[in-house]
């Protein structure tokens, strides 16, 4: 009786979590699923078939994108690992209190605006006419205005910049519970920095590393303002695409059918990062 | 005899956080292969002291030598001192043979022979066949033996201890004293050990150093630190004991005459004291050192007796005690022979006790 | 008790009676074209409400296409993108004549547009804010630049920008002697002009300084002297020849396109009352002369150019002479299916190195 009550309880409990689920993601992916194995014979006239995902493999286009987006993400990632982890490092251990705070506070400023208004910040340093351009000629260091807008390189710094929060946070929280002591207990038994770091350090975080390297990972995939607003002609990213479909293209199957394959692969990157750095999804995110 | 070296001397270190003085002063020696221990309250700078032994912490001045070696400078991994940290610090991201085998990595020891190294120094601390497991596998006592196996793998000349056994239970506790004691003498390091249970330090010392304040109040042997505590904190810090203030009121032949309000004079040995009438004093006297005297028992001049009421019995089998309410409403606590008659000692009981006046130690109190 | 109630459902009725001819508009539009003041008048006279969401010809379709023609009362898309979105989608409802005031509308204007829009017998849209898109050049810097291939000429080169869009293939197309528009009902020769389009856009690429998006971000990269050549608006041309003289639009030798906005209705909008207020509102003479002022293009009403500004006025004849004029390129109705070819050489082109 008493156990029938909390049953009851549990599930209603519960509910508002399989209602959020049902509603906000299952039935939109079952929709767009939907949309997305429909081919296009003629106008308001379709078929059901594969033929849109079929495309994504035989048009060269669509997956060298799709490659293209991944290795620049994957790059994008290892990026801010590297640059994250020294700050998340300084944050965590060579800080204390205030300072702490502040410090924490300022990796967060960026995030106070909108990205779209981060990545028109990005615009006027990097232009033509732009801050960097004019502090570099005004140091005599070029004779003419350079551009370092609109390509690859551009395209990263947004990148990067946009997601530091997200890799710098997780590390902070794991590299917080790493007990001083077991650093100091590295150099005591005669350990230099470089194997403390790979041999304490970096296997303590590693929870971290991977939930942050997925986070930034998956956010740079998804991203859509800063490939296109800094990239210019080299703008090409697979969102873009995605939305290209959708909105000045009427291809809704294609795009769904994109949507489907970008959830897909990137989900199989993820796994594989997981395989090759043995670490578990529930073991990241269930510890950082 | 030929001098040799000490393992470890102190030379006048002193270490200042901003405004406060953590470690003033101290000077020590420890001799090879001995065991010493620095016996403090919680605060007092011990472990302060030992992270700058470490080399964790840089003296404010004052030298510190390592086999007649100034340490100051080296940074703690070139130096031949390994810690084993209040809470073990083990790496929980590696096994036990990782664990114990990471010093030896460090040095560039080959694979096997580390492995070698490794499963010969956890046998001898009593632990075969633990090099695969996690480190969340094992005991407390267990881990406890891993942190010094790990240490002594790498053949330090000091091993610095700080409350590892803080975090035991009571009967573990109890055990591991033991066991360090033995691991110690079987390795034949020199150990310095900082706590704040005098029991440990008494155990398993060669030699303790009382600490209080960042300063060293007295070094001897365990049996000096007990028996012949020089100062009124040593004495109060080290052991049970019964303290009561009072005034000379004379001095004759080396015995003082004390009185406390209400209280019946005591008498008090005190040869070369240079105390003097009308002075406040401390008086510290150990509960064993009080006798209870049986019905009828006959009383000598010689020693302090007085009467009293038995105010509480405190069973607790060899280190039961009673307290005895004096005439003058001091409590006494009295060591409880569970040898004697008195196991029908109750409450309310009246009883007379005796103590010899070469028992007590006096100090000097503050005029308040 | 019933009494005081039946009083009181007739107080609720006569206050609900004027009320229900006031309607909220919900407007779905491009930038400028229901400049505010406007919209002040419009409800002060009528009554209704308007809101207004702006946005552009894709973006409009899309967002009916995903409420199957709901959402908004009222859509201002480019005549050419009617018929074919009618057809696949189904999003809009036919225009009834009957009430709309068409002695408001330039007569040739009104019936080309009729015909454009034209969907099974239906007539679904009327003509509003006309204009073309042509070069925007610095004429102190790229003075030769006078057609749109010319944007690949080396002596520009890295400092042109243009859309990877639709209006960019057809401009190439006519620049190099070819007739887009007379290849729409053919697949196979419109391909052929799209692979000609694309191997010269290819080929041009190292030229642009990059593929611009939105209309100030264009204006801002003329203004700051990054770009000096580009395919754009004739009304930015002449809002950046407002603050400098050298930047002006140029009407290309092939011809400029002309677009013209239309008035829709989609398919499930709910005020229709208030729709046709709007339309037959903002197609007097002086209310089309505030938005000529404020969207930078001239509308189809008769009259509607007597209260636009003198300078707009003389910017548009510096631009267009008579010749010009009757050069621009109408964009006829795009063929469903059509945009689909073209999004293909739009995705190689872009990707191209
Ligand atoms: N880094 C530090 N900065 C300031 N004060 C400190 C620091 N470390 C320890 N102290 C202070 O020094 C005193 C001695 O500390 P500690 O050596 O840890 O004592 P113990 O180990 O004997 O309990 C304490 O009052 C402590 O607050
Ligand atoms: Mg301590």
């Amino acid at each position: 009786m008493s156990s029938d009550t909390s049953r009851l309880g549990l599930y209603l409990l519960l509910a508002p979590i399989f209602l959020w689920l049902t509603v906000l993601i299952i039935l939109p992916h079952v929709g767009l699923f939907i949309v997305s194995i429909s081919e296009k014979v003629g106008p308001r006239d379709y078929d059901t078939g594969f033929a849109n995902y079929a495309a994504f493999f035989t048009e060269p286009l669509y997956w060298r994108t799709f490659a293209r987006t991944t290795i620049m993400s994957v790059l994008a990632t290892v990026l801010t690992l590297i640059l994250g982890f020294p700050i998340a490092y300084y944050i965590a251990k060579l800080t204390k209190g205030r300072a702490k705070t502040t410090l924490f506070l300022m990796c967060m400023i960026p995030f106070w605006v909108s990205e779209l208004v981060r990545t028109f910040g990005w615009m006027i340093l990097l232009r033509e006419t732009g801050v960097f351009s004019n502090l570099l000629q005004y140091l005599g260091l070029v004779t003419g205005p350079v551009e370092m807008l609109y390509n690859d390189a551009a395209i990263m710094v947004g990148l990067v910049y946009t997601s530091i929060l997200f890799m710098v946070v997780p590390l902070v929280t794991t590299l917080d519970s790493l007990d001083d002591s077991l650093i100091e207990a590295g150099y005591d038994l005669g350990g230099t920095n470089t194997s403390i770091m790979r041999e304490i350090v970096i296997p303590h975080a590693m929870p971290g590393i991977v939930s942050g390297c997925i986070v930034v990972f998956m956010l740079s995939l998804g991203n859509y303002l800063t490939p296109i607003l800094l990239g210019g002609k080299d703008s090409l990213w697979f969102t873009g695409m995605i939305y290209t479909q959708f909105i000045t293209r009427f291809n809704w199957e294609l795009g769904s059918a994109f949507g489907f394959l970008l959830l897909a692969l990137s989900s199989l990157v993820v796994f594989l990062g997981l395989k090759v750095s043995g670490q578990s999804l529930s073991n990241t995110m269930g510890r950082s | 005899m030929i001098p040799t070296n000490p393992d470890l001397e102190c030379r006048d270190l002193i270490k200042d956080f901003d405004t406060f003085r953590a470690v003033d002063h101290i000077r020590f020696d420890v001799p090879k292969g001995s065991f010493f221990s620095i016996l403090g309250p919680s605060g007092c700078g011990k472990t302060t002291l030992l992270r700058m032994i470490a080399g964790f912490q840089t003296p404010s001045s004052g030298d510190l030598l390592i086999k007649g070696r100034s340490m100051i400078g080296v940074p703690p991994n070139k130096r031949p001192v390994s810690m084993v940290f209040q809470h073990l610090a083990l790496f929980p991201t590696m096994n036990i043979g990782d664990n114990v085998g990471f010093g030896l990595r460090q040095r560039g020891v080959s694979r096997s022979e580390i492995k070698t190294r490794v499963s010969k120094v956890l046998e001898r601390v009593g632990l075969p066949n633990v090099a695969e497991r996690r480190v969340d596998q094992l005991s407390g006592g267990q881990k406890q033996r891993v942190a010094i196996a790990r240490c002594m793998v790498l053949e330090p000349d000091v091993l610095l201890l700080d409350e590892p056994l803080g975090a035991l239970d009571l009967k573990l506790r109890e055990h591991m004293k033991v066991e360090l004691k033995a691991l110690q003498a079987a390795f034949d390091t020199t150990f310095v050990y900082i706590t704040h249970d005098q029991s440990e330090a008494l155990v398993m010392s060669d030699n303790i150093a009382v600490m209080n304040n960042g300063r060293f109040e007295q070094i001897g042997t365990p049996h000096d630190v007990y028996n012949a505590p020089e100062t009124a904190f040593v004495a109060g810090f080290v052991g049970d004991a019964n303290k009561i203030t009072a005034r000379v009121s004379s001095a004759k032949d080396g015995v003082l005459t004390l009185s406390a309000d209400g209280e019946s004079d005591i008498r008090v040995a005190a040869q070369n004291s240079g105390f003097h009438v009308g002075q406040l004093l401390q008086v510290y006297l150990r509960p064993e050192a009080i006798e209870l005297l049986p019905n009828g028992a006959e009383a000598d001049k010689a020693s302090n007796v007085s009467h009293g009421i038995v105010d509480a019995v405190l069973f607790n089998g060899a280190n039961s005690m009673v307290t005895v309410k004096a005439e003058g409403g001091v409590l006494w606590k009295v060591a409880l022979p569970q040898t004697g008659g008195f196991s029908s000692l109750q409450k309310g009981d009246a009883i007379r006790t005796r103590w010899h006046p070469a028992q007590a130690r006096c100090y000097q109190a503050a005029e308040g | 008790m019933n009494k005081s109630l039946l009083v009181s459902l007739i107080a609720i009725a006569a206050l609900a009676a004027p009320m229900s001819q006031a309607e909220t508009l919900r407007l779905l539009t491009w930038g400028g074209y229901a400049p505010e003041d406007v919209i002040a008048k419009f409800e002060a006279e009528t009554g209704h409400t308007v809101e207004v969401t702006t946005s552009n010809n894709e973006e409009m379709i899309a967002k009916l296409r995903a409420t199957n023609g709901g959402g908004f009362d009222l859509a201002q898309p480019s005549q050419d993108r009617i018929s074919s979105a009618q057809e696949e989608f189904g999003i809009y409802k036919p225009i009834d004549m009957s009430r709309v005031n068409a002695e408001l509308f330039i007569p040739s204007m009104l019936s080309a547009t009729a015909g454009n829009t034209t969907y099974d017998g239906e007539v679904y849209g009327l003509p509003h804010v006309w204009g073309t898109s042509g070069l925007v050049v610095n004429t102190a810097e790229a003075g030769d630049v006078r057609d749109y291939t010319d944007l690949c000429d080396a002596s520009v080169a890295g400092k042109v920008s243009y859309r990877l869009k639709r209006p960019t293939l057809i401009g190439f197309a006519y620049s190099m002697g070819l007739d887009p528009f007379a290849a729409y009902g053919d697949t196979e020769a419109y391909q052929d002009i799209l692979d000609q389009v694309e191997a010269k856009l290819t080929e041009c690429k190292p030229n642009v300084k990059t593929y611009w998006g939105g209309g100030d971000e264009i204006k801002n990269l003329l203004r700051s002297g990054e770009v000096i050549a580009s395919m754009a608006w004739d009304t930015g041309g002449w809002q950046l020849n407002a603050d400098n003289p050298d930047i002006t639009f140029v009407a290309p030798e092939a011809g400029a396109l002309g677009w013209i906005d239309t008035f829709v209705l989609p398919a499930r909008g709910r005020a229709d009352d208030a729709a046709y207020d709007w339309i037959n509102f903002v197609m007097q003479p002086e209310i089309a002369a505030m938005i000529t002022n404020t969207a930078g293009n001239f509308t189809a009403a008769v009259d509607g150019d007597a209260g636009v500004n003198a300078d707009l006025k003389a910017r548009y004849q510096g631009s267009f002479d008579q010749e010009a004029i009757d050069n621009i390129k109408w964009y006829p109705p795009v063929p469903a299916g059509l945009e689909a070819m073209e999004g293909s050489t739009l995705d190689r082109i872009n990707a191209a190195n």
